[in-house]
């Protein structure tokens, strides 16, 4: 079964059909800086097509978490991971399975938008694309065009494709890193607290954006603005001490929680 | 004026001597070369120190130099940076710890080592593991020509190789790894492999830094003495034109270590040579500034930073 | 699927093209240590280091004139370059903030890469043209000119390294500025300005192409600062011109000397600071 994973096949639309209604399954997942263990047994089932926020203070574990959703967290020398994340069923942790396939299937974006700068607007958002073997500038074109469009951009850019990424606004820039990440037609996005280094404006817009990519998406979106998380997220999951406290709809979390904690670091008692 | 006042001023007058000593030096190199120069002195290719007869055109060495380090630089730079890659993005810390130290004790051994080396060992291995192939196979090819000897144009010109690859790979390496992580993890996330993620993320964003590095290489090779001169076999006039890899030649730096002692001071002999320090002055400094601003650019120190 | 097995090959192929470039820099090193070593050794005995060279073309005598003559480089050109190497280092790192620091700094920078038979010259011309002889002084002054950038740098870096803190808590005291800087700025940052001149040391006594024209080279020993003089790099250079057996092996034993000294100065300066910072030079 862990074909599926090895595999590369275009799956365009394959999220879709999935029946599944958990895209994501987290289990006893435990995760370390050396000796320093930043997420204890984390058990969580994410779901398909809904856009799933992760909050808590500072310093809880909710980046490390979502970076164990794509292998990003063992980039770090000195990272270890125990424990399993089903995509689709399959334990992305099992030894056959590539975490370069992992990647291209979990996209993410990150807290500071990072497009490459020597890049063009378009050969940005191709890269991933290239990486994947497409070369016909026909299609290019077609996919570069779809994925700005889908990050709400293309009108703003659509005459400067050959400027480099760099020239954009910040906000132009972190909607261009979503460009890209689409691009691949992942099928989870991971959203790294997307919005922190952006004004309200600019942060209000990709909100916007998020909320119309669940169609198409299952999305994780890690958040230290409490509003944010109510305003998108149809579950939240919150993360102290890097323990999964609660995790509910949102709406639950936000008028009702059952924890104490939950409930004191909503009333922004602490964090 | 206050005595800290009085200690900051003799210090920054003691530092502005190296200022006024680069300014000086090009002062007397130009007084001194100034019977010689003319259009003739650098485009002329015949050498004729003879009181009497005397020609000085230095064409021929001023390509020696730009052919032996463009060798240089198309064997080192590439090995250079692949040294950088392995140090920067793939090699364990206690690796990367014991053979930055390797490549720093290189870049240790006096020019003049490496002569004798290139003159008793290297030179063998020039000769008979690359220019007796080429020429058996090759010889057709202009640049192959000539009786395979190994004192000539591409021993120097690897040698000199060898030589730039401890600077240009340890500025390549601190340039590669000035590249923000954040680059990195936007290359991971595409679900791109270690290779591509040095590509998209860290080398196109280093480029010009990397640019910087081979030319730092560039300027080392170009003003290198004592090795090239004990092995590129010390042509004079037209027959020192780099016209086969497999000929001997002369460098500008290599013609005024093998002359400056043997130049009769009544005649414009050392006039020639100063100038050709002159010429090699102004090639010097041209490349390290270009050199500096691509480099400081990429490592973004503000201080010294050449705006 | 294809595709990506392409990918991955690549991948592996880049790694182990990355591993051969690191190991066909070590070779050299590897070779001129073995050969250096293998070939030197035997040139050793006591006339090598007690004799100054026999006639040309026969064999015996020594290098000790050279091995002198180097001492006395590095002793004149340390008088020169530490004191204006480590003063206008302390410039920078305390008062270089400025147009003229950011100059001087540049200066130093392309000077640390400059041809040093250029900077021969330059000695040549302004010293040795007018007393009119060859001179130890004009080879220490040319290495002077090559020692002071690297000492420069290293004793700015390592001033720069030293906490603000410690230079406020020294002036809350009511200690002047300049005391604060010598006894408490430099002192913190001993070990690397000593590093600086060991590196700086070492990159000189390995310098060939400036004392060519300045110092010039000779068969006695030292004698007196209007006169030519010898050193290790010159007598490699001129036993390896020579057509005999014994020159040749002199020669190797000359540079197996010259890369001791060289070597162990770079060691030893690197364990000094390993780790605290690094030196580029």
């Amino acid at each position: 079964m862990d074909n599926e994973l090895i595999s590369l096949g275009s799956k365009a639309g394959s999220q879709q059909k999935y029946g599944r209604t958990y895209k994501i399954e987290i289990e006893n997942l435990s995760a370390w800086f050396g000796t320093k263990q930043v997420l204890k047994d984390i058990n969580m089932k994410i779901r398909a097509n809904a856009i799933t926020a992760i909050i808590g203070p500072s310093g809880c574990g909710k980046s490390t978490l979502i970076r164990c959703l794509n292998r990003m967290h063992e980039l770090v020398p000195s990272a270890k991971v125990s424990g399993k994340v089903f995509l689709d069923g399959i334990d992305i942790y099992s030894k056959n399975v590539d975490p370069v396939v992992v990647r291209r299937k979990v996209g993410m974006v990150f807290q500071k938008p990072n497009p490459f700068p020597t890049m063009s607007i378009y050969d940005n958002v191709a890269a991933g694309l290239k990486l994947n073997g497409i070369r016909d500038r026909k299609v290019l074109d077609k996919l570069v065009r779809r994925s700005l469009e889908q990050a709400w951009l293309w009108d703003e850019v659509k005459d400067d494709l050959d400027k480099p990424g760099s020239s954009l606004s910040g906000g132009q820039q972190q909607r261009l890193c979503i460009a890209r990440a689409l691009a691949v037609e992942p099928e989870v996005l991971l959203l790294d607290e997307p919005t922190s280094a952006l004004d309200p404006i600019a942060a209000s817009k990709i909100e916007q954006l998020i909320v119309s990519l669940k169609r198409d998406y299952t999305i994780v979106i890690v958040t230290h603005n409490m509003q944010q998380a109510a305003r998108v997220a149809d579950y939240t999951a919150f993360l102290y001490l890097g323990k999964l406290i609660e995790y509910d709809e949102t709406s639950r979390i936000f008028s009702n929680p059952k924890e104490e904690l939950t409930e004191n670091y909503i009333a922004g008692r602490f964090g | 004026m206050s005595p800290d006042d009085v200690f900051k001023y003799i210090l920054g007058f003691i530092s502005g001597i190296v200022v006024l000593t680069l300014f000086l030096m090009v002062l007397e190199l130009f007084r001194y070369s100034l019977p010689v120069l003319s259009l003739k002195f650098i485009f002329g290719i015949n050498w004729n120190p003879v009181v009497g007869s005397e020609e000085y055109g230095i064409l021929p060495y001023i390509l020696g130099t730009l052919v032996t380090s463009a060798i240089a630089i198309f064997v080192g730079v590439p090995i250079s940076l692949g040294i950088a890659i392995y140090l920067s993005e793939m090699a364990p810390n206690f690796i990367r710890t014991i053979l930055s130290f390797v490549i720093e004790l290189l870049a240790a051994v006096p020019s003049v080592i490496y002569g004798l080396w290139g003159l008793f060992i290297f030179r063998f291995w020039v000769r008979d593991f690359i220019e007796v192939p080429l020429s058996k196979h090759l010889a057709f090819i202009p640049i192959f020509q000539g009786e395979p000897f190994g004192l000539d144009i591409l021993t120097a010109g690897l040698i000199l190789a060898i030589m730039i690859i401890p600077t240009v790979s340890s500025v390549s390496r601190e340039v590669l790894m000035a590249v923000p992580d954040s680059q990195r993890e936007a290359a991971y996330s595409l679900g791109a492999t270690k290779w591509e993620v040095i590509r998209l993320g860290v080398l196109s964003y280093a480029k010009s830094g990397i640019v910087g590095a081979a030319i730092l290489g560039l300027g080392r090779a170009i003003g290198e003495t004592m090795a090239v001169t004990m092995v590129i076999g010390n042509a004079i006039g037209p027959a020192a034109l780099p016209t086969s890899l497999f000929k001997a030649g002369q460098t500008m730096a290599s013609l005024i270590a093998n002359e400056f002692n043997e130049a009769d001071p009544t005649s414009l002999h050392p006039n020639a040579l100063i100038g050709v320090g002159l010429i090699l002055f102004v090639l010097a400094l041209t490349i390290n500034l270009l050199a500096q601003l691509l480099i400081w650019r990429i490592l973004k120190i503000k201080e010294g930073a050449v705006e | 699927m294809q595709k990506y097995l392409i990918r991955k090959i690549k991948d592996k192929i880049v790694y182990a093209v990355c591993l051969i470039c690191v190991i066909i820099a070590i070779i050299p090193l590897g070779s001129i240590l073995f050969e250096v070593i293998k070939n030197g050794l035997p040139a050793l005995n006591s006339d090598f280091f007690t004799k100054g060279p026999g006639p040309i073309g026969e064999s015996g005598g020594g290098i000790a004139n050279s091995i002198q003559g180097t001492l006395i480089l590095i002793g004149l050109t340390s008088l020169i370059g530490i004191p204006i190497g480590i003063m206008s280092g302390i410039y920078l790192a305390e008062h270089g903030n400025n147009q003229f620091g950011r100059i001087v700094r540049l200066t130093n920078n392309v000077l640390m890469q400059f041809p040093s038979i250029v900077i021969g010259i330059f000695a040549y011309l302004v010293i040795v043209l007018p007393i009119g002889s060859f001179s130890p002084l004009a080879g220490a002054i040319a290495l002077a000119i090559i020692m002071v950038p690297i000492i420069t740098r290293t004793t700015e870096e390592s001033l720069k390294l030293v906490p603000n803190t410690l230079r406020e808590a020294s002036m809350a005291l009511g200690i002047r500025r300049w005391r604060t800087t010598v006894s408490i700025v430099l002192v913190s940052a001993k070990s690397g300005v000593i590093t600086g001149i060991m590196l700086s040391i070492a990159r000189v006594a390995g310098e060939t192409a400036p004392l060519i024209m300045t110092i010039l080279g000779s068969q006695w020993f030292f004698s007196g600062l209007t006169e030519p003089m010898d050193a290790l790099t010159l007598r490699i250079w001129r036993l390896s011109l020579l057509p005999y057996e014994y020159a040749h092996t002199m020669g190797w034993g000359a540079a197996l000397v010259l890369i001791i000294l060289v070597l162990s100065l770079n060691v030893s300066a690197r364990i000094l600071t390993r780790s605290r910072y690094r030196v580029k030079v």
